[in-house]
């Protein structure tokens, strides 16, 4: 395959996120296909010791621009074109955050090629690129050829280990330039996580509740299982959007990662956003009314049932269990 | 402070999906389709903003199966003009789309200028691309993905961003410009079903044709699969009341109880 393979390495307030970690490993494995070098990219300003931890590619380019200084998808978009421009990779890997998705979308419109979406694992066969892809909330998965130069593809969170895409080698690292006009959008500041009543990813036992609770009342349910369980109740993306519960409570891509000892799930069907956000929890207890919820796939435990009459049975068994 | 909204319908999950006799897509035949639910928060941003503001929202749709039911019920919620892209087959790619609501915005009278366009950050089928900043770099405005608050002044949207852990950034905007929305400021409203029927009896649709583009062909499905199964729960089953022995149980055996 000609051109190297790139990763678009994520730091974010000082750090290298972990998803880059996952990008390196599988850039790892589609380099090796491909017979092509791995490459990290890592966009920043004063953050050139953050490029010595991406000793797991060949080389590494890292560019430094007071532009990137904030979190403007915009001129890393334009910074990340010239370097494509310039270096011809054959594939562009971008973590499917929050955070780098806005600078994939905008690169990729940016040199008028497609974004490739939702991309869970890569690899590189007889000179092409072969992605499998998530779509409509986890219940298909699409193998799709990616045949633009250079493809961009964005990769959902968890694709490998985190571990296995961390090196002790120390990088190589190449100091490229970028030059940056001012962008059309202006970051202000930060807005802190909201201080919520609990802290989410502190608690051994959580109970999560989605779109099958149906009501506002019924969350009374998930409180009173998570009371009995010394824990605290979190939720999913529409709960949260339904305004049930608060921003602090959210589990997933927007909320927070957490890893309880005990993952009550009442009706969550396992969307990939929200998986990322829970999949290390130790025990995953899933109830759901669709026998094909994705999230089946994911729990340790399942049952295909109504949640608001199987939570207040639980609920009673565990007082009378506990004494 | 006027906005329009670019709405999509996607598969409803909440249904059975399956793989269509070509193996490469869903079978249509007994598909139900929904409004993309970030598009529902789009719209329902757009109504805000038309709350606080005034102005006008105006919608702009690809036709589909059930895309009136969809527009009279925006309309009914207080949208003023909807517009229905005719003539296309079902479009099954993002990149499609964008070439589609992009022509028309820039070719059909009367939809611009507006000071917004909103439309969802993503779907659930958004496999070759994401919709809003394409559209932004067809038109040369500003773009911001994963919003969750818009505020308007003096030819600037300031505007929150979602990025994680609960952390947000707030951005200034210049207008017009487009913004992918993650979630609305406040839940969709709803609207009940003889305001929606009013809507239908003293309101209209209008339709455009279609753009002449070229379909997109750099992202080629090869194969469409329910997800290979990997490691599956261990399933629990009986009456409510037996599964919750059962699930106390086996918390009693790991310790959790």
């Amino acid at each position: 395959m000609a051109g190297n393979i790139w990763i678009v390495a994520e730091a974010w307030r000082g750090q290298v996120s972990e998803i880059t970690f996952e990008l390196l490993a599988l850039g790892r494995e589609v380099a090796g296909q491909a017979g092509a070098p791995l490459e990290a990219v890592l966009l920043g300003s004063n953050a050139r010791e953050l490029a010595q931890k991406l000793g797991a590619a060949d080389s590494v380019l890292y560019a430094d621009n007071a532009a990137l200084a904030d979190p403007v998808p915009e001129n890393f978009a334009t910074a990340l074109a010239q370097l494509i421009k310039e270096k011809q990779p054959a594939a562009v890997l971008v973590p499917l955050t929050n955070l780098s998705v806005d600078v994939g979308v905008v690169l990729a419109a940016q040199l008028g090629v497609p974004f490739l979406n939702y991309c869970k694992d890569l690899k590189a066969e007889g000179g092409n690129l072969t992605a499998t892809c998530v779509l409509y909330g986890g219940k298909m998965e699409a193998a799709v050829t990616a045949s633009a130069k250079p493809a961009i593809i964005g990769i959902l969170p968890g694709v490998r280990p985190v571990e296995q895409g961390r090196s002790d080698k120390a990088a190589t690292v190449t100091d490229v330039a970028v030059t940056l006009a001012a962008p059309k959008v202006h970051f202000k500041r930060y807005l802190e996580s909201e201080a919520g009543d609990v802290d989410i990813t502190q608690k051994d036992f959580l109970v999560a509740v989605g779109r099958g609770i149906q009501t506002k009342d019924n969350l009374d349910l998930a409180e009173d299982l998570a009371a009995t369980l010394g824990g605290a109740v979190c939720g999913s993306r529409p709960v949260i959007d339904q305004g049930w519960l608060g921003l602090s409570r959210q589990v997933g891509k927007s909320g927070m990662n957490v890893k309880p000892k005990l993952y009550v799930m009442l009706g969550i069907s396992g969307a990939p956003e929200h998986v990322e956000g829970m999949k290390s929890s130790q025990c995953i207890i899933a109830v759901n009314t669709d026998a094909a919820a994705p999230i089946f796939n994911v729990a340790h435990y399942g049952v295909v049932g109504d949640a608001l009459e199987i939570t207040p049975a639980l609920t009673e068994k565990i007082k009378a269990k506990k004494g | 402070m006027d906005i329009l909204v670019l709405m999509k319908v996607v598969p409803d999950v909440v249904e059975e999906l399956e793989v269509g006799p070509d193996g490469k897509s869903l079978d249509t035949s007994f598909l139900r389709t929904i409004i993309n639910e970030r598009d529902d928060h789009a719209l329902e941003q757009a109504l805000l903003l038309k709350d606080k503001h005034g102005g006008k929202v105006t919608l702009l749709t690809l036709d589909a199966p059930d895309i009136d039911d969809v527009l009279f019920t925006a309309l009914a919620k207080g949208a003023d003009r909807a517009v229905k892209i005719c003539g296309v087959e079902s479009v099954q790619s993002t990149q499609t789309a964008v070439k589609l609501f992009g022509e028309t915005i820039a070719k059909t009278p009367g939809l611009l200028p507006v000071d917004l366009i909103l439309t969802g950050v993503s779907a659930i089928d958004d496999l070759d691309g994401l919709m809003a900043a394409p559209i932004a770099q067809q038109l040369g405005w500003a773009y911001t993905g994963v919003v969750t608050q818009v505020a308007l002044a003096d030819k600037t949207a300031t505007v929150i961003k979602e990025f994680a852990g609960g952390v947000r950034g707030e951005y200034e905007v210049p207008t017009p410009a487009v913004l992918g929305i993650q979630a609305a400021e406040k839940p969709p409203r709803y609207v009940p079903v003889a305001k929606v029927r009013a809507a239908m009896k003293s309101m209209t649709i209008e339709t455009v044709d279609a753009p002449a583009v070229e379909a997109a062909t750099t992202v080629e499905v090869q194969q469409m699969a329910k997800p290979q199964v990997t490691g599956h729960a261990e399933m629990i089953e009986g009456s409510p009341e037996e599964v919750a022995d059962k699930i106390c149980e086996l918390l009693a055996k790991r310790g959790l109880i």
